[in-house]
């Protein structure tokens, strides 16, 4: 039954298949917001069809309103927002791009359509429409525009963020594992948006020191 | 006098023209409302096909059904209409046809701007139509981000006609929340204390205060893209000091708030059919009004959660994300007060109660997903996918589409006067409420399965292929349903069994009129003394066609009615309506003119257009006077009220205030983009800075003084019967000050088109000028009344309306004035 359901969730493009940390947290907050979410609405749709069975109701006017709008409404609604916003910034604070010894630098630039990528580590390498990382290892991601805005987003590895011409965006973003994963440009830019995607490869420690060392693609 | 006689003569006094000519001349409530609603409806139909052309593209992958040229236009198309011609209108067409009848009176506060709002738009909406048809329609998305919707990007018309198109009928948005906000605050029967207003009325002031402070800064966006791009004033080129992120802020500035103004109406409709459908009366109708209120406060300052994924930091993301959490609060207690409602009474399975649970099943929903992308992580990943698409349409379906369908059949009985005789209704409810949820429902998931937005066309590999096959038949079954209520409604117009009064036992005043409405509304005003007046006093409407209440001889043929004291509803002044006219919808198609040049780029016309408008005010103003003094007249039960005209608070005043309010966050939106480049864009600072001159700001802010005192001094002398002419001089001479000092800073102000800085100078400048322009047309209006004897002691509310406008400009133009001359006095 669960491998069912989880299959379900796999493709190439799926943020319920991660296969980094940012995107794996990410999907775990979903999960648990999809089961509250599911049960909250089992709850409200009950009482909904409660008031259909009942005969008039006997309780005085102040008890309804306490009931009702103080209870329900204020209390239970800010009690489970509350909770949620917390779990949301934690999160979010968790997949900032902070300082670190072992993290990788990479430039994106967006131009319709074609993803231009230049590395830290290789000074005039660039790359076009495949990204190259090293695996488990944190990768940021410089990323901007060179026409109209693009977002640059690779769903199994973490969420996405804009390339606005003028301004320079940084993503953290990581792979579990050596591979080769599908990456989106996620904002509407004209007649060759559907077109508009690139790869991420990463690299084992031995492909990512070829990959510096100037191997072709 | 008999209650047919009076019927009779009301209806002389009150009626349109007969036939297809009173169309155009009707300045009535009910025929305009009625207008609005059909041509909201007809755009919903508009639209809805739109969308089944975009359901027809994705059913399948690899669609060759529409190229992306075409595919782009049909889905902005799609979104453009829902928002800004069906959804707004059809709050518009309700309010007009309701308020009136709920609160208890003849008609809104100023029926000609009704008119003419609407006839904006149906030209604005006639433009966008016609762009369609000729395969030049806007196709960059409905909300237009910019570099793309830019010269360089978008060269054709196609954004044009969206820029120009939107914000011509968002005139009658503007004209239409003035109406609404004056009508609910001034023009209710007697006795209707605010406490005792029927809970629609609080909803419609409460959108109506949000449009007037909503749109305004669309409206900036929408003249800043137009202006960079007809006349290359770079504000959204970042490589000329621009920011397209300026544009983002504010369209979603007012792109939240446009979320709850289409969900506050439907609410309105919920909180007056529910109790009705259960037989009680409304739960914490108290806490129902403050979470409105609250919803609208809250409304707009969440807006940057569309802009998660544009690399704003993240604390700051995290108060906007909490924002757009805690504006849950009031929607949950809004839901639960209908709850408590249904289980406080008896819920009746009647047909408008159906459409109340396909809005309770949906939008909670839409509210659940909702908050769930308010949370910041959730949103990097699902921003920009289909799970975003499926949210919004569980949002606006659930929160405007099925309420908007339960008061359709609800208030049908008031519209046409006969009950329903077929039973398609049902039927038609299943097909659309199944319809929907297997249209929607799925596309959340094939959003997290990646599938983003806008995409014309998929791959099968990207395993999207059953999800969107389903999504498409869904949306098909939706449609047959609608098709089947737009039949249902039209067989119920054309049967001719005649409904008894009040089928539902509702409590609220437009019950106590017969049906249809007669032009009129009631033959005599009611007293207002609880919030359900019929539930009270069921003979009402008898009394009132009786003439019992308030108003009940007409006189002189006057349309006559009266204001009450905002707070306390007790009778404070008698208002004439103006009759039938022509000019609305003249001044509307020479408005037209005005835009039409604007976008075939025919630039001289322009002048001759604005002129013409110009003309056409000054003409409408003039109408309204009359050389003798009115007297105190009685209005019934023995009290007597002096007119209008006599007053220094009259409903011009009021209609002033409130379109200044939206003026002043126009101001406030373009002195916050004025802040947003020079902090946040790059490229600043400019290479040039505009040469700061004492002179000219010294002439600019002596003139922004001296007309509020010449005002002043204008409204004591007319108030002891002296000689206002030199004070009104005075006032023009400040103006005048005002626009010298303007044009200056338009002319020295560095290049324009090469940097941002200039150019948003430049723009300042104008709307100093523009307002100055308007106070000197103002002076110029009251010296000519003054001369042709239109005024006196007595007769002076059009003096405060002339000094709110010049204290306007007084203060705008020396912010505008320090805005460009201050930094470099202070260098």
């Amino acid at each position: 039954m669960i491998a069912v359901a989880l299959s379900g969730c796999e493709g190439v493009l799926s943020t319920v298949d991660p296969a980094g940390p940012a995107a794996r947290s990410i999907a775990t907050l979903w999960w648990v917001m999809l089961a509250g979410g599911a049960l909250i609405f089992g709850v409200v749709m009950t009482l909904l069809v409660l008031a259909f069975g009942r005969r008039r109701g006997s309780e005085a006017g102040a008890r309804q309103v306490q009931v009702w709008i103080i209870g329900f409404g204020l209390g239970f609604s800010m009690t489970v927002l509350a909770a949620l916003f917390a779990y949301g910034l934690v999160i979010g604070e968790q997949l900032l791009p902070r300082g670190g010894a072992d993290v990788i630098r990479v430039n994106a630039e967006a131009r319709r359509w074609t993803w231009s990528f230049t590395y830290e580590d290789a000074p005039g390498r660039m790359t076009e429409n495949t990204l190259h990382i090293p695996a488990e290892r944190p990768v940021d991601v410089a990323i901007t525009s060179a026409d109209v805005i693009h977002s640059f987003w690779v769903p199994r590895l973490a969420g996405k963020l804009d390339a606005i011409p003028g301004h320079v965006n940084v993503l953290r973003i990581e792979a579990d594992a050596p591979g080769t994963y599908a990456g989106l440009s996620a904002e509407f830019s004209g007649p060759g948006y559907d077109r508009f995607t690139f790869s991420v490869v990463a690299h084992d420690v031995a492909g990512w020191d070829r990959f510096l060392k100037g191997a072709p693609e | 006098m008999k209650a047919l006689e009076r019927h009779r003569k009301l209806t002389a006094i009150w009626a349109s023209e007969p036939g297809f000519r009173g169309w155009f001349s009707t300045v009535n409530h009910t025929d305009l409302g009625r207008m609005f609603l059909v041509t909201a409806f007809f755009f919903f139909i508009v639209g809805g096909l739109l969308a089944m052309l975009i359901r027809a593209q994705l059913a399948t992958p690899h669609s060759d059904f529409a190229g992306p040229e075409i595919y782009n236009q049909i889905f902005t198309m799609h979104g453009t209409i829902m928002m800004f011609l069906f959804a707004i209108p059809t709050f518009e067409g309700l309010a007009v046809y309701l308020l009136p009848k709920l609160l208890g009176t003849r008609d809104l506060a100023f029926p000609r701007l009704t008119a003419y709002g609407y006839w904006c738009y149906a030209f604005g909406g006639t433009m966008l139509l016609i762009a369609m048809l000729f395969g030049i329609a806007p196709d960059s998305g409905w909300f237009m981000y910019p570099p793309l919707t830019g010269a360089i990007h978008s060269p054709g018309i196609n954004t044009d006609f969206w820029l120009i198109g939107i914000t011509f009928v968002e005139i009658s948005a503007i004209a239409a929340a003035v109406e609404i906000t004056v009508s609910v605050l001034k023009f209710r029967a007697p006795g209707m204390s605010l406490d005792k207003m029927p809970i629609f009325a609080w909803y419609a002031l409460v959108t109506a205060l949000m449009i007037l402070t909503g749109f305004p800064p669309l409206i900036l966006g929408s003249i800043l893209l137009e202006v960079e791009r007809a006349f290359g004033l770079p504000f959204f080129q970042a490589d000329l000091g621009g920011d397209s992120l300026l544009w983002q802020h504010l369209f979603w500035l007012f792109g939240h708030p446009e979320v709850y103004i289409i969900f506050l109406p439907a609410a309105g409709v919920i909180s007056t059919v529910l109790p009705v459908m259960c037989r009680t009366t409304l739960l914490g109708y108290g806490w129902i009004v403050a979470a409105a209120v609250a919803l609208a406060f809250l409304s707009f300052g969440l807006w940057v959660h569309h802009m998660f994924t544009t690399g704003i930091p993240h604390m700051g993301l995290a108060f906007f994300s909490a924002a757009s959490t805690l504006v849950a609060v009031p929607t949950g207690v809004q839901i639960f007060a209908w709850i408590g409602t249904m289980w406080k009474g008896r819920p009746d399975l009647r047909l408008p109660m159906l459409h109340l649970l396909g809005f309770f099943a949906t939008f909670v929903i839409g509210g659940l997903t909702g908050v769930m992308i308010a949370v910041v992580p959730f949103n990097w990943q699902a921003h920009d996918t289909a799970f975003i698409t499926a949210h919004l349409h569980y949002v606006l379906f659930g929160g405007f589409v099925f309420p908007i369908f339960a008061g359709l059949y609800y208030w049908l009985p008031h519209f046409t006067g006969r009950r329903r005789l077929f039973r398609l209704g049902e039927m038609a409810f299943a097909l659309v409420f199944i319809g929907f949820h297997v249209t929607f429902l799925a596309m959340h998931w094939v959003g997290l399965m990646g599938q983003r937005r806008r995409i014309a066309t998929y791959a099968p590999e990207d395993g999207w292929t059953a999800i969107n096959l389903i999504s498409s038949v869904g949306s098909f079954v939706l449609a047959i349903g609608i098709a089947m209520i737009l039949i249902d409604v039209i067989l119920h117009v054309l049967t001719a069994t005649r409904a008894r009064r009040n089928p539902w036992r509702a409590g609220t005043l437009e019950w106590a009129m017969m049906t249809p409405a007669p032009a009129y509304n009631f033959a005599s005003l009611p007293h207002v003394s609880s919030r359900e007046p019929l539930e009270s006093d069921p003979a009402l409407a008898v009394r009132l066609a009786r003439g019992e209440g308030y108003l009940a001889t007409s006189r002189n043929g006057w349309r006559e009615t009266l204001t009450v004291d905002i707070a306390s509803g007790r009778p404070d002044m008698h208002v004439i309506y103006p009759t039938n006219s022509r000019l609305p919808m003249l001044m509307s198609a020479v408005t037209g003119v005005f835009f039409l040049s604007l976008l075939l780029k025919f630039y001289w016309a322009v002048p001759l257009a604005l002129a013409g408008v110009a003309a056409l005010v000054w003409r409408w103003v003039w109408l309204l006077g009359r050389t003798d003094d009115p007297e105190v007249l009685p209005v019934g039960h023995g009290i007597d009220l002096p007119n209008a005209a006599t007053t220094g608070r009259s409903p011009g005043w009021w209609g002033s205030l409130f379109l200044l309010t939206a003026n002043a966050t126009f101001f406030g939106s373009l002195l916050f983009g004025f802040a947003f480049l020079w902090t946040v864009a790059p490229g600043w600072p400019p290479p040039v800075w505009f040469a700061a001159s004492p002179v000219e700001l010294g002439i600019g802010i002596v003139g922004a003084a001296l007309g509020p005192v010449g005002m002043r001094l204008a409204i004591r002398a007319n108030r002891q019967g002296g000689g206002a002419m030199p004070w009104l001089a005075l006032t023009l001479a400040g103006a005048l000050g005002v626009a010298i000092a303007c044009t200056a800073m338009m002319v020295r102000t560095p290049s324009p088109v090469d940097h941002a800085y200039g150019a948003t100078l430049f723009v300042l400048g104008a709307y100093g000028l523009f307002h100055a322009a308007l106070g000197i047309l103002m002076a110029a209006f009251l010296g000519a009344r003054v001369l042709r004897g239109f005024t006196s002691p007595a007769r002076r509310a059009e003096f405060p309306i002339v000094g709110l406008w010049v204290d306007y400009l007084s203060v705008i133009g020396i912010l505008a004035l320090l805005a460009g001359h201050l930094p470099g006095l202070l260098a």
